[in-house]
């Protein structure tokens, strides 16, 4: 085993210095899953990129019900007379159109107007919210306090958290005896007592497909686990998945990911590498009209001059991957690249997410062609495939949105 | 009252009167507000005693610019030099003495010193004088730029390139140096090389061995007072005088200074300024602000936070300014009797200052929050040549003291009167006696400077002079244009480019900005 992989022993004399990466509080039952030891960095946390079987894996998310660890992910619990105040000057949404029990996904920007990380902001109660989000925020958080009265807060190892996705989600869910469960609706959030501790359990997730994501405490979290698999048994069981079969899952759904899709724009060291909520599809998200917030008089030029970028949903003809591969003009002029790609097993396409140069993408889509290298037994064969620029997402099941939803 | 401006300045300092009268010049309704019951700022004649007037800040001019001086008229309504053009004298602890004015040395010092000395200003003063062009021009941005911003960066670059390969080559290698290798290259005596020493640090958070202090010596010597670059002028009244011809210039143009007026708050409305509130409550509206106050005081306290983008106000919020320079006025009896030096020596600069190394051995308690017992200090005793500055036969001296940390351990409340103390005794080694003829006396640690000037962090400059916040980042990057992101604001002191001391430079180019962007207001006919 590789010893920098080697998870904290929580004997006394390490109880106090934590060496390595961090266990989440569901380690102690995926680490004997997890045969090949398949672990990826996740911000601090060891976190399963499969657990031996990627296909079992994706397909349990769109047929039966998966679970996945998202306890790694940054939680940021904001407080005090000016949290709405706050977040309103933070992101680029609307927050008092966000009512206490509900969750919205939103972008942040730095001034410039450059997204800075994608996330979900959680209602919880009056002046009461927690920012999830892939990237440390700390200091931005920081920053952008000053002048509020507000508390910023990490709580990213207070909460454990597991999302539960796939079509039999509801049922396996229904088991644990949450009264009124089929009354949630997308994006809203409930809380039962679940064996002396409160669960909060929210309908959202990164799969496309219907879900719930489960937040407990950390002393909470091994009940919450053997209970979810007891549930699961007699309807498809509930399989662990990793990262390799939840990124599928996104793309097919037409989610962002950071590092990937998008480089955060405090990450990004060369210029004109970032991307503005608009030159990634999401100026849905952006309230111009709500009044101040960071990146606003960026955007509001942006808006007036164009943006450089788009970000589109595309079909590539073939069943190469195209991840990674650039995008050209009448197989001539560059024009892009495939940010995220895969041959999509559920509606079977080759499938990817292209960030363009405008305006191609936007009002020129056609004679779009992608370049892809291919390593097929030590032979690479380059294949000139066409691309077509089509609408996300690539799946959407009606159950995804459906309240309440059906028992499988 | 429903009077409607077309900018209102708030603080009378001189930066902020100079904006004010280019702006009435140009035809514009003006209000200036000032705290105090006077104007000046930090260029204010403070009356320590009765009869005993004293520049309650800074004390010498450096370079008040001349197209400034001429296009304000400021010799017509009253700048006056007691002296224009001052000799130093540097006193070692040891009791060495050296005299300088301009290329010409006397006293403790090695011939081949005075030999070298000419050549040694002539290179300096050059480099200085190719770096003029770009004290009265915004600085150009760094991406974005239009024409007239690339001919501006053009000539930024061709006054350096103009000096020709080998001083350019000279000016690149030395510009970001420290001073205290600078001289200690070129002279061998230790009260010259302490001389310049004393000047690149003097108002800064720096040692002679401290980066940049090239840059702030060149600084130093980029004004010029008459046709003469690089001389230090005494001001007849003191500071104070310079300020009340600027306020007067003002005033003829037609702009209105209102005392006793506080700001509390600029009123942002729809992401544009609509005008101030004073701390009684009291609204004025007007198309445009412009703030002589720190960025720091205007953008965090006046405006706010929230209404700034995150990443802007965290910038401004980490301006590096920490105040290391006291002030110490004192009202003597009669003449000090400083020790070796003539009648001649009192009415110029006498520094004290005995090495370069003893500069940094006396700033380096500062580093961990403790000032220095003998300290760096620059005296002018100008009632030596200003009859108006006390009573017949009696004196004021105005000293500037190097080390005095703005974040003392003991806090400067507790610890004033001891340091007063201590600086009484520092003088009485070189001015035997002057402890009986002290009448009255006025210290300002940074604290009081921050408290009483609005100076962040009691920074003379309310931001250090440093090359990362210099030119085009100052205050700080993207925003050094004198407009600020806020549509109707714009600052025009020490805070931006060029920095301070009485120039009047930022409170010009401000002006230049001012009118540039903001249309004066439609009036009913």
């Amino acid at each position: 085993m590789n010893p920098d992989l080697a998870p904290a022993q929580h004997d006394s004399a390490r109880a106090t210095t934590r060496i390595g990466l961090k266990e989440t509080p569901f380690a102690p039952r995926l680490r004997p899953l997890n045969q090949f030891e398949a672990l990826e960095y996740w911000q601090g946390y060891w976190s399963p990129a499969h657990f031996g079987n990627m296909e079992r894996e994706y397909f349990a998310i769109r047929n039966t019900a998966s679970v996945f660890d998202i306890s790694p992910m940054n939680k940021y619990r904001i407080t005090g007379p000016d949290a709405d105040a706050f977040l309103q000057r933070l992101v680029t949404r609307d927050v008092t159109k966000i009512s206490v029990g509900r969750v919205a996904y939103t972008v942040w920007c730095d001034d410039a107007g450059q997204v800075i990380d994608d996330g979900t902001l959680f209602h919880l109660g009056e002046q009461d919210w927690r920012l999830c989000c892939q990237e440390h925020q700390t200091f931005w958080l920081e920053a952008s306090a000053r002048g509020f009265d507000v508390s910023v807060r990490e709580e990213t190892e207070e909460v454990a958290g597991l999302s539960l996705q796939g079509p039999t989600s509801f049922s396996v869910l229904s088991r644990l005896g949450l009264g009124g469960l089929e009354t949630l609706k997308p994006f809203g959030i409930r809380r039962w007592p679940f064996r002396g501790h409160e669960l909060m359990v929210s309908r959202t997730g990164f799969t496309g497909d219907l879900g719930y994501e489960l937040w407990i405490a950390p002393g909470g979290a091994l009940d919450l686990w053997d209970a979810l698999m007891e549930a699961g048994q007699g309807i498809g069981g509930v399989e662990p998945t990793g990262s390799h079969a939840l990124n599928m899952a996104r793309i097919e759904a037409g989610f962002l990911g950071a590092q990937l899709d998008f480089i955060p724009a405090d990450k990004a060291i060369r210029a004109g590498r970032t991307r503005s909520p608009y030159e990634l599809n999401l100026g849905w998200l952006v309230d111009l009209a709500k009044g101040q917030f960071t990146g606003r008089k960026a955007l509001v030029e942006e808006k007036a001059r164009g943006s450089r970028y788009c970000l589109v949903a595309v079909d590539i003809e073939g069943k190469e991957p195209a991840e990674g591969s650039l995008v050209y003009h009448k197989q001539k002029t560059e024009v892009g690249h495939i940010t995220s790609g895969i041959w999509s097993p559920t509606a079977k396409r080759n499938i990817g997410l292209a960030s363009l140069k405008r305006p191609f993408g936007d009002t020129k889509t056609e004679d779009l062609w992608v370049e892809i290298y291919a390593l097929h037994e030590l032979r690479w064969e380059k294949v000139m495939a066409r691309v077509r620029v089509v609408k996300a997402p690539f799946f959407e099941p009606a159950r995804r949105r459906a309240t309440p939803p059906l028992p499988f | 009252m429903s009077t409607r401006y077309d900018h209102i300045v708030i603080g009378a300092g001189h930066n902020g009167l100079v904006c004010a009268a280019y702006l009435a010049r140009a035809g514009r309704s003006v209000l200036v507000l000032e705290a105090a019951e006077e104007v000046g700022g930090a260029a204010r004649t403070a009356e320590i005693a009765p009869g005993f007037r004293v520049s309650a800040c800074a004390h010498l001019l450096y370079g008040l610019h001349p197209r400034v001086i001429r296009e304000l008229s400021l010799r017509r309504h009253g700048l006056d030099y007691a002296s224009a053009s001052l000799q130093t004298a540097v006193m070692g602890a040891d009791g060495s003495v050296l005299r300088l004015k301009t290329d010409h040395a006397a006293g403790v010092i090695d011939a081949a010193d005075i030999v070298a000395l000419p050549g040694f200003r002539r290179r300096l003063l050059k480099m200085a004088r190719h770096l003029r062009p770009m004290l009265l021009m915004q600085p150009p941005r760094l991406a974005g730029r239009d024409l007239k911003q690339n001919i501006d960066l053009a000539r930024l670059g061709f006054a350096i390139r103009s000096m020709g390969q080998a001083d350019m080559r000279d000016f690149l290698r030395i510009a970001t140096m420290n001073v205290f290798d600078l001289v200690q290259d070129n002279f061998a005596s230790p009260l010259i090389q302490a001389a310049f020493a004393a000047d690149a640090v003097l108002g800064t958070n720096l040692g002679p061995r401290s980066p940049g202090t090239v840059l702030t010596l060149l600084y130093r010597l980029i004004g010029e007072v008459g046709p003469v670059q690089g001389a230090v002028a005494l001001p007849r009244g003191g500071m104070g005088a310079v300020t009340q011809a600027i306020a007067a210039s003002a005033r003829d143009f037609g702009a209105t200074i209102r005392m006793g007026a506080a700001v509390g708050r600029i009123r942002v409305e729809g992401e544009r300024v609509v005008g101030v509130e004073l701390a009684d409550g009291e609204f004025i509206a007007a198309g445009s602000v412009v703030s002589n106050a720190s960025p720091q005081r205007t953008l965090l306290d006046l405006v706010g936070p929230r209404h700034l983008d995150a990443g802007f106000q965290r910038d401004i919020g980490k301006i590096r300014a920490k105040g290391n320079t006291a002030k110490l006025n004192l009202a003597l009896s009669g003449l000090p009797a400083f020790r070796g030096l003539d009648a001649a020596d009192l009415a110029g600069r006498i520094v004290l200052a005995g090495s370069p190394s003893a500069i940094e051995a006396q700033f380096d308690p500062s580093k961990y929050g403790e000032w220095s017992p003998e300290p760096l200090m620059e005296i002018t005793i100008p009632s030596a040549t200003d009859a108006t500055a006390a009573p017949s036969g009696q004196h004021v001296l105005s000293a500037v003291v190097q080390y005095a940390p703005y974040r003392l351990k003991e806090g400067w409340d507790a610890a004033r009167a001891r340091y007063l103390e201590v600086l009484l005794d520092h003088l009485e080694r070189f001015a035997p006696g002057i402890r009986q003829q002290v009448v009255a006396q006025q210290l300002l640690t940074p604290l009081d400077l921050e408290r009483d000037y609005g100076m962040p962090g009691g920074h003379w400059h309310y931001g250090e002079l440093a090359i990362d916040q210099l030119l085009m980042l100052r205050p700080v990057n993207g925003a050094a244009r004198y407009a600020m992101p806020i549509a109707g604001l714009f600052l025009c002191g020490a805070g931006a480019h060029p920095g301070g001391g009485v120039t009047g430079a930022p409170g010009h180019n401000a002006a230049q900005a001012v009118l540039a962007e903001a249309k004066p207001l439609e009036r009913a006919a």
